[in-house]
């Protein structure tokens, strides 16, 4: 078991015979994603990386039975990217493209969800069921096959969690990059109760940032659905009030969505906080140990 | 992307949005013209800085004549102002905006900003105009109405009414007329691709006019490849010039106040490495975040960019390699140590995509200063160490 990808889930990408979308295409194809083909306009009937090419995700679909979509095109044709995949009947769509604009997500999001597919993205590493299938751009080989479901905002914040967590003798369920823009699909509500449900995974790490008020929404949710152990980590305790910090998200406006906030919420929903991403290994081995 | 208040309010006429008639100038002399042209009897006088609260910091001040114009336009044009809104050493006024003394029955306020709970743009008013809306959230928020509008469907009669009644407006043509304010401000949100629209004070005329007496806007990064006049109208005299010369270079940078210069490949980790920093004693002077195409160029730059503040006794270059290569970063460390004099402690943490390969790298260059951190923690407290002079 893991959570929304496995060993079984035939991929697409659209944006495949892109510079980005082939190098990230032909790791994820090495780790062992069935990439069962992509997509790219007008070059449809070609073959890459051994796939085969389509013109459209619709017929992508209906030649592959694919149910999920890895996107990579271009930041302006994103919006479109999503849409063409919610109405080709793709379930998820994994959204790997930094710098979308967020008028065209908002109205993306608004069509998947009309159509009821889900996404997670944009601007993240992806998604990724250790040793089975990786949908993304993260270095594969961290993820050691475990219990532990990871959740995070920051891509390079996954990586520092997985790692840690397999140093110290754990591993990976499933790791979920959510990204941080101001518009993203999946997020910790929706994830934490699928880790819940999930048999495979033992406990959960949480990173989140600045900005925004999911992780206070996700401290309510933890109190009231989740049995099993949280670890977690608010970057941005440091950040000054009133910059943006490379994410789009990453904003501390006001008084709300400041670090201190997020992790008195968490804190108070019985969550392990820690206050340097260096404790999250000894974190989650001290929860289990309990 | 900030604007200015005055490009602000070209935008507003662009949409028929009600302003007070103004004129930008950069000398007294100019003020002193426009004011002539404008035709008085009052004006006001306004500094022209990315920032909010120029009123109370003195950048925006009343004029009844010619002369006051001008020795007020004398005072204001290269004053520092320090509002609640800039850092402690301020912003200097390099612009002002005169502008027509408006009839002022009554203010209000009026904002359009993303709501990310119900994803959709929000409407935002109050009646409590010319405050500090953060302020009036805090203690009376009964006071401020907001109306969440569905970009799918646009702004509707109902929402137009919301807003109306929400606001007390009980004259129908005064009703007919804050609506249509409300649809046109809507409209230039959504078609800009504006990330925040504030007007602060709306202020109500004696015949029942809505004029637009402030206007800031922020703009989507994202989208200004797509909104060619609004990126033209970018001011880079208001931004941080290290933050837009590191900004060239693709790196992401802002300074802060301590002692520890980071070079951190990711935002959130990079912001996680500052707290690391902070929990261990020390004080981050920058956070740096650079990228996923980091190379040998652009971490020489990133280098050059920490050292140029003083402050800086120590780096801590803190990679997670996913798409950015460890070796590819060790190869920019040496090169940045050719271009650059790095005189402090360059503590340097390689993780992830071909780490292995970065350590031989370093260990055969054999850079004087250099330390390596063996993991996050162990990196962190060796720069503290090293900044401390230890």
């Amino acid at each position: 078991m893991s959570i929304l990808v496995n060993k079984d889930t035939k991929v697409i990408v659209q944006g495949f015979t892109g510079k980005e979308g082939t190098f990230h295409a032909e790791q994820c194809l090495a780790y062992g994603t069935k990439i069962v083909g992509g997509v790219t306009p007008n070059k449809g009937g070609q073959e890459h990386l051994g796939k085969p090419v389509f013109n459209t995700v619709k017929e992508a679909v209906k030649s592959t039975g694919a149910t999920v979509s890895m996107i990579f095109v271009p930041p302006a044709f994103v919006g479109d990217a999503v849409m063409e995949a919610a109405e080709a009947g793709i379930e998820l769509a994994v959204i790997i493209t930094e710098g979308a604009p967020v008028k065209d997500m908002q109205a993306a999001k608004a069509h998947a969800t009309k159509h009821g597919m889900k996404t997670i993205g944009p601007n993240c590493p992806g998604i990724i069921t250790a040793e089975e299938c990786k949908i993304g751009i993260m270095p594969g080989m961290i993820f050691k096959k475990g219990n532990i479901g990871l959740i995070s905002k920051s891509g390079t914040l996954t990586y520092e969690g997985a790692n840690q967590v397999c140093n110290e003798g754990f591993g990976i369920s499933t790791a979920v990059g959510i990204g941080g823009d101001p518009i993203i699909g999946l997020s910790y509500n929706q994830i934490l109760p699928m880790f819940e449900a999930d048999p495979e995974t033992e406990a959960i790490v949480m990173i989140g940032e600045i900005g925004g008020d999911l992780e206070i929404q996700a401290a309510q949710l933890i109190k009231n659905e989740i049995t099993k152990p949280v670890v977690a980590f608010i970057a941005g305790q440091t950040a000054p009030k009133g910059k943006t910090m490379g994410h789009a998200g990453a904003i501390v406006s006001g008084s709300a969505g400041t670090a201190a906030e997020k992790m008195a919420a968490l804190e108070a929903a019985g969550v392990k906080v820690v206050v340097s991403p260096a404790e999250i290994g000894r974190a989650v081995a001290e929860v289990l140990a309990k | 992307m900030n604007i200015h208040e005055y490009q602000a309010k070209q935008i507003f006429a662009k949409y028929n949005i009600p302003i007070p008639k103004g004129i930008m100038v950069e000398s007294v002399k100019a003020a002193v013209e426009a004011a002539e042209v404008l035709g008085g009897p009052v004006w006001v006088v306004k500094a022209q800085i990315h920032a909010g609260g120029r009123g109370l910091g003195g950048g925006v001040k009343l004029a009844k004549s010619l002369n006051e114009v001008e020795s007020l336009a004398n005072e204001i044009l290269g004053m520092t102002l320090v509002t609640h809104q800039t850092t402690h050493e301020g912003k200097l006024v390099q612009k002002l905006y005169i502008e027509d003394g408006a009839d002022i029955q009554d203010e209000l306020y009026l904002s359009v900003v993303l709501d990310r709970k119900s994803e959709m743009p929000l409407i935002m008013a109050s009646t409590e105009g010319g405050m500090d809306i953060e302020t009036v959230a805090e203690n009376t928020p009964e006071k401020i109405i907001t109306i969440a509008v569905d970009p799918a469907i646009g702004f509707q009669g109902f929402h137009g009414r919301e807003l109306a009644f929400g606001l007390g407006i009980t004259d129908k043509i005064e009703q007919k007329n804050i609506i249509k304010f409300a649809e046109k401000l809507f409209r230039l949100y959504m078609d800009n691709d504006a990330e925040m629209i504030e007007i602060n004070p709306l202020v109500k005329t004696g015949n029942g006019v809505f004029l637009a007496l402030d206007g800031k806007m922020g703009f989507d990064n994202s989208a200004l490849g797509r909104q060619p006049e609004i990126a033209a109208m970018r001011d880079l005299t208001e931004e941080d010039a290290d933050e837009v010369e590191a900004a060239k270079y693709g790196l992401s940078y802002v300074a802060l106040d301590g002692e520890i210069g980071c070079m951190v490949n990711g935002a959130g980790l990079a912001m996680g490495t500052m707290d690391t920093i902070n929990y261990m004693g020390g004080t981050p002077a920058n956070f740096l975040d650079v990228g996923g195409s980091a190379n040998a160029e652009t971490v020489a730059k990133g280098f050059e960019i920490i050292l140029k503040n003083p402050k800086v006794k120590a780096i801590f270059v803190n990679i997670f390699g996913g798409i950015v290569r460890c070796d590819r970063i060790a190869n920019g460390i040496i090169e940045a140590t050719k271009l650059t004099d790095v005189n402090v402690p360059v503590i340097v943490r390689l993780d992830g995509t071909n780490a292995p390969e970065a350590a031989e790298i370093l260990k055969n260059a054999n850079i004087q200063n250099l330390i390596v951190g063996n993991d996050l923690g162990d990196g962190a407290a060796k720069a503290v160490a090293a900044a401390k002079g230890n």
